[in-house]
């Protein structure tokens, strides 16, 4: 299929809307990506036709949606490439996948074991780590960046001993939109025994993991990135690692058979699925993945770049602006400042264009503080925005500095 | 000038304009002739919480009257208290608590009111309020 712009905006009702009476540019794709017509019939669809609880109904409604559930699981496995549909978790989203993982780790790790995050990961992939470290006296290790915002594998690979129990690493930096290189990071820990987790947040919108080919142990992303709905995400999970962990939350759909002496807990992917689910934001998400498969990933990641590319030579032009997060390897993700302007005076101006970017420290205190800034304006793109809107964008921009300084 | 008057002469101020542009313009201006904080008081006890960019703000009562003195490293963010420290500076305590803040919306800055902006508008009228408050509790003692 070629890559028609205008048909894919088409798809988008939001994007026709004006903001602060201009057309909208929405460039913070890496905070939520907006949701195509297909997605929201599918919401629509759900609610209108056949809404009941899953797993437990013998009536028509229940099993038309509990079909609906699972197929969506294993269209998220085929996409994935997952060895199993069971290993495909639902959960709330990328946090609540990383927070089941270090739950369950909290009955593994031993004082003295060490965990491994890097120093571009995002607040919720720090703290629940801290937590877990308070309670079972593991320590957590760093893996330094560098100036153009890359993670330095020599020093990774120094931290790395048998103590390692858990390497965490986010596939891409949500502030700076470096990839990192996950296939070498997972290889390296494995040598030692380590499991790796992944946090897919900032890269399935872009790219398609191959889950059984990385030899990821746990990947967590979430669908709202992806044009699926809020509230809904996943968290792949190798079968002996499934097995392994104990389970997070206790309720229904969780067990197999409960007395008041023991409760026998459900298999795989129940065990970790606690209660009634988001269901139609499961259903959504299998709709949302059709939507970027149609389109394609090689198509969207071929586009991207090329916005990628001309929004970084368009603001470079822009004396006295510098974009933090350099590599060769990133996503349309740019991060940037302009000297003597406080990146939250370029958000408020920009925003009054009509252009919606983020600003402040993306929620990766430990990078602003690397870089000695107390933020960031970060323009981040996807796949239906448009050249003539990062033009918007730079326009915008030197009109603030004009204003500002 | 009562707290009143100062509002009046500002929603004057800003009728002039009749685009978001030029108010913002005139608001950067504002920030600027600020009456600087001295760099000593730039503690982290006087930052205010809940804005994106860094506000400090001290006050001081001087013949029954609070003197604010406020900066920012944002520069919009300093227009917006220079504005409040115009209308709330050099007040009595208790003038200060029963004013109200509609002027804000008045002179088109109504979208830095909203409690979700990361501005923290909201938050400075409350620590100004605040202020206002203890030294209020203060004169009575």
């Amino acid at each position: 299929m070629p890559f028609d712009i205008q048909k894919i905006r088409n798809d988008f009702p939001i994007l026709s809307r004006k903001v602060n009476g201009y057309p909208l540019v929405y460039l913070d794709n890496a905070a939520t990506s907006q949701k195509p017509q297909q997605v929201i019939d599918c919401i629509v669809d759900y609610y209108s036709n056949y809404n009941a609880n899953i797993h437990r109904g013998v009536h028509t409604l229940s099993q038309e949606a509990t079909d609906a559930y699972e197929t969506a699981r294993k269209k998220i496995q085929t996409h994935f490439n997952a060895k199993e549909a069971y290993e495909i978790i639902f959960t709330a989203g990328t946090t609540h996948g990383i927070n089941l993982v270090a739950n369950g780790f909290s009955e593994i790790l031993k004082k003295g074991d060490e965990i491994i995050v890097s120093a571009m990961e995002h607040h919720s992939n720090i703290v629940p780590w801290q937590m877990l470290c308070e309670k079972t006296g593991a320590l957590l290790k760093v893996i330094p960046m560098n100036e153009e915002g890359i993670l330095v594998f020599s020093e990774y690979e120094k931290l790395l001993s048998e103590k390692t129990k858990l390497v965490f690493v986010n596939h891409i930096s949500n502030a700076l939109g470096t990839i990192n290189p996950i296939a070498e990071i997972i290889e390296k820990a494995h040598e030692v025994g380590a499991a790796v987790l992944i946090d897919g947040a900032q890269s399935c919108s872009h790219i398609k993991p191959d889950l059984q080919k990385l030899d990821a142990d746990f990947y967590v992303t979430s669908a709202h990135k992806m044009c699926g709905p809020t509230g809904v995400g996943i968290l792949y999970m190798k079968e002996e690692w499934g097995n392994k962990l104990p389970p997070y939350q206790g309720g229904g759909e969780m067990i197999a058979e409960v007395t008041f002496e023991k409760t026998t807990y459900a298999g795989l992917p129940h065990k970790f699925e606690a209660g009634t689910p988001n269901i139609c934001g499961g259903i959504a998400f299998g709709a949302a993945i059709d939507y970027l498969n149609a389109i394609g990933f090689e198509a969207i990641e071929k586009y991207e770049n090329k916005l990628l590319k001309y929004a970084t030579e368009k603001l470079l032009e822009i004396e006295g602006l510098k974009i933090y997060g350099t590599g060769p390897d990133k996503t349309s993700v740019v991060s940037f400042n302009v000297e003597g302007i406080h990146p939250y005076d370029i958000g408020t101006i920009v925003d009054k264009l009509g252009i919606a970017v983020r600003t402040g420290h993306h929620c990766a205190q430990p990078i602003m503080e690397f870089y000695k800034i107390p933020g960031t304006v970060r323009a981040s793109f996807a796949f239906y925005n448009t050249m003539e809107e990062v033009d918007a964008l730079v326009a915008a921009v030197k009109k603030a500095k004009l204003m500002l300084s | 000038m009562t707290i009143q008057a100062i509002q009046e002469e500002l929603i004057d101020e800003f009728s002039m304009f009749d685009d978001w542009m030029q108010r913002y313009e005139y608001m950067i201006e504002l920030g600027k002739s600020l009456p600087l904080i001295d760099e000593n008081l730039k503690t982290d006890d006087k930052l205010i919480k809940g804005c994106q960019s860094k506000v400090w703000l001290n006050s001081e009562i001087k013949d029954g009257k609070i003197i604010f003195t406020a900066d920012s490293d944002a520069i919009i963010t300093k227009g917006i208290i220079a504005v409040l420290v115009r209308v709330f500076s050099n007040q009595k305590p208790q003038a200060i608590l029963d004013a109200n803040t509609d002027f804000i919306d008045e002179i088109g800055l109504k979208e830095h009111l909203s409690p979700t902006r990361a501005n923290g508008l909201v938050s400075m009228i409350k620590q100004m309020k605040m202020y206002a408050f203890a030294y209020q509790t203060q004169l009575k003692n």
